[in-house]
């Protein structure tokens, strides 16, 4: 296990301020890429994606201004640009937050009870969807080599 | 290694009579493969898990093992010595009394070290039917006198109890005198009202409990609605229970579990925690007592938490026995211990609960 650790930080406000005026399909299509990539690798179980289907989904970034839709598909992710109606789930953290989770440096009920992490609409659909992402044995990456002297 | 205190590597034989004069054993919680993984790889004696069904008391959408998982969890924690406890620790529901005992059979043909029951009827069914099979009395049991737990011993064979948070450490003391059976105490993890293994009281906003669905507060229940900040009101979150609004948090306050009895409820006109707060337990502070009482084994609650959390919380106690190896009194508790349990505890709190109870 590699010794670095993200910190916790947040981006100033005016970050915000520019980030919501930019166009937000970029967020989504990379977050969808993400997560298509993981199915590719058969990383998420087929038997439970079911549950997806057809669920409309937020990822709010507070301090970037970032905010991603997407969507559950046949057999794929779809980014959603234009949301008519309301997220069935809809998560909304700091951009520290989120690596703090991708790096499996803090656990989503730690950030909960911290107050770090938003989790509104269909709680169970939630849960469902974090012990999924528990479950996954993501594939260890290469260590890079490190000079020696 | 000094002050008669020794460390028991797993691999020693659960029946070591030495109990007086060994370490507790660390037993850590998963509820998925890397979570298992992750208590094995940092330093867990035993791993205590449970099924995919309502079985189990951590019966949530997508948490626990199927029997593939199952199978791949146990051969990776035998392979490097450590045990699995396999907990089965709900209550039988009229009419599917079957669903029970095939998961006693499962547990047994997969391997696991110790099966952690709760049900009488199904202690009496295990016992008789695998005689050989190691059985825990699950803290569901709730049994808290010597009396009960040599009931079970005599009755169904247990080997050891798991002992209901309600205790004064010199209540567990005067149990650990007065059985043979090994005795196993909570270490870690959150906290609720303990009426352990006979709590109804999620029933009265839903209808379900553990005892009948194998969850507390079924998620399908619950709902976070988040009020934003408006001019003369700050913003807050509101946590309903099939409607009931049971607790409002303000923006920068900490939140717990979406439990009635960590619910904020207006009491003749003030509001406040009338049952108990958003708390975890932490025995850091009284690890070495712990040891010296006879406390066979220590347990960590979780395990509808992340492999994060179980290799924090793992980490930081394996870190803590082992000083104490080095000798009860030159046990410190450092600070980034106590600070990095506090941070993953509910409510960013952490308490001894009963355990330092100076009255009786």
């Amino acid at each position: 296990m590699s010794d670095f650790t993200v910190p916790k930080f947040r981006l100033p406000g005016f970050v915000a301020e520019i980030g919501r005026k930019l166009p937000q399909w970029p967020h989504g299509l990379a977050l969808v890429a993400g997560l298509n990539a993981a199915l590719k690798m058969k990383l998420l179980p087929e038997s439970e994606l079911t549950a997806l289907d057809d669920k409309l989904f937020r990822v709010q970034v507070l301090d970037t201004g970032g905010t991603a839709h997407f969507t559950y598909r046949d057999s794929l992710f779809r980014p959603v640009f234009r949301a008519e109606r309301e997220p069935d789930l809809a998560f909304a953290a700091h951009l520290s937050a989120y690596l703090q989770l991708l790096a499996r440096q803090e656990d989503p009920d730690t950030l909960f009870f911290n107050r770090e992490l938003e989790i509104t609409g269909d709680t169970e659909l939630g849960l469902m969807v974090k012990n999924m992402l528990d479950a996954v044995e993501w594939p260890k990456l290469p260590s890079l080599p490190l000079p020696t002297r | 290694m000094a002050a008669g205190i020794r460390r028991l590597y797993s691999v020693a034989p659960l029946t070591d009579s030495n109990a007086m004069t060994s370490l507790p054993d660390l037993i850590c919680p998963a509820g998925s493969l890397p979570a298992l993984k992750a208590a094995v790889d940092n330093g867990a004696d035993a791993v205590y898990l449970g099924f995919r069904n309502d079985t189990n008391a951590r019966n949530f959408a997508g948490l626990n093992f199927d029997a593939k998982a199952m199978a791949e969890g146990i051969r990776y924690a035998h392979g490097r010595g450590r045990e699995i406890l396999l907990a089965i620790n709900t209550f039988p529901q009229a009419g599917r009394v079957a669903d029970w005992r095939s998961a006693v059979d499962s547990a047994v043909d997969l391997g696991a070290d110790a099966i952690i029951l709760a049900d009488v009827g199904l202690l009496d069914y295990a016992c008789r039917k695998h005689p050989q099979q190691r059985l825990h009395l699950s803290v569901q049991g709730s049994a808290t006198s010597y009396e009960a737990i040599n009931f079970c011993q005599r009755e169904f064979g247990i080997r050891r109890a798991v002992l209901p948070r309600v205790l004064t450490l010199a209540q567990v003391e005067h149990v650990i005198r007065n059985t043979s059976v090994e005795i196993e105490v909570f270490g870690f993890g959150s906290l609720c009202v303990m009426n352990e293994g006979r709590c109804w009281l999620s029933s009265y906003a839903c209808g379900e409990s553990p005892n009948t669905v194998g969850a507390c507060s079924p998620a399908k229940y619950v709902k976070w609605d988040k009020v934003a900040a408006a001019p003369g009101q700050a913003g807050h979150m509101d946590t309903r229970l099939n409607g009931i609004l049971i607790d409002r948090f303000g923006d920068d306050e900490p939140a717990g579990y979406p439990t009635l009895c960590k619910g904020r409820f207006d009491v003749q006109g003030e509001t406040y925690y009338a049952l108990e707060e958003p708390t975890s337990l932490n025995v850091l502070s009284i690890l070495p007592e712990i040891a010296r009482i006879g406390v066979r084994a220590i347990k960590v609650e979780g395990r509808q938490r992340s492999p994060t959390y179980v290799a924090q919380v793992t980490r930081t106690l394996r870190a803590a026995l082992d000083s104490l190896a080095d000798g009860a009194e030159k046990f410190l508790v450092k600070p980034a211990w106590q600070a990095e349990l506090t941070k993953v505890s509910e409510g960013s709190q952490a308490t001894l609960g009963a355990y330092s109870r100076p009255w009786r």
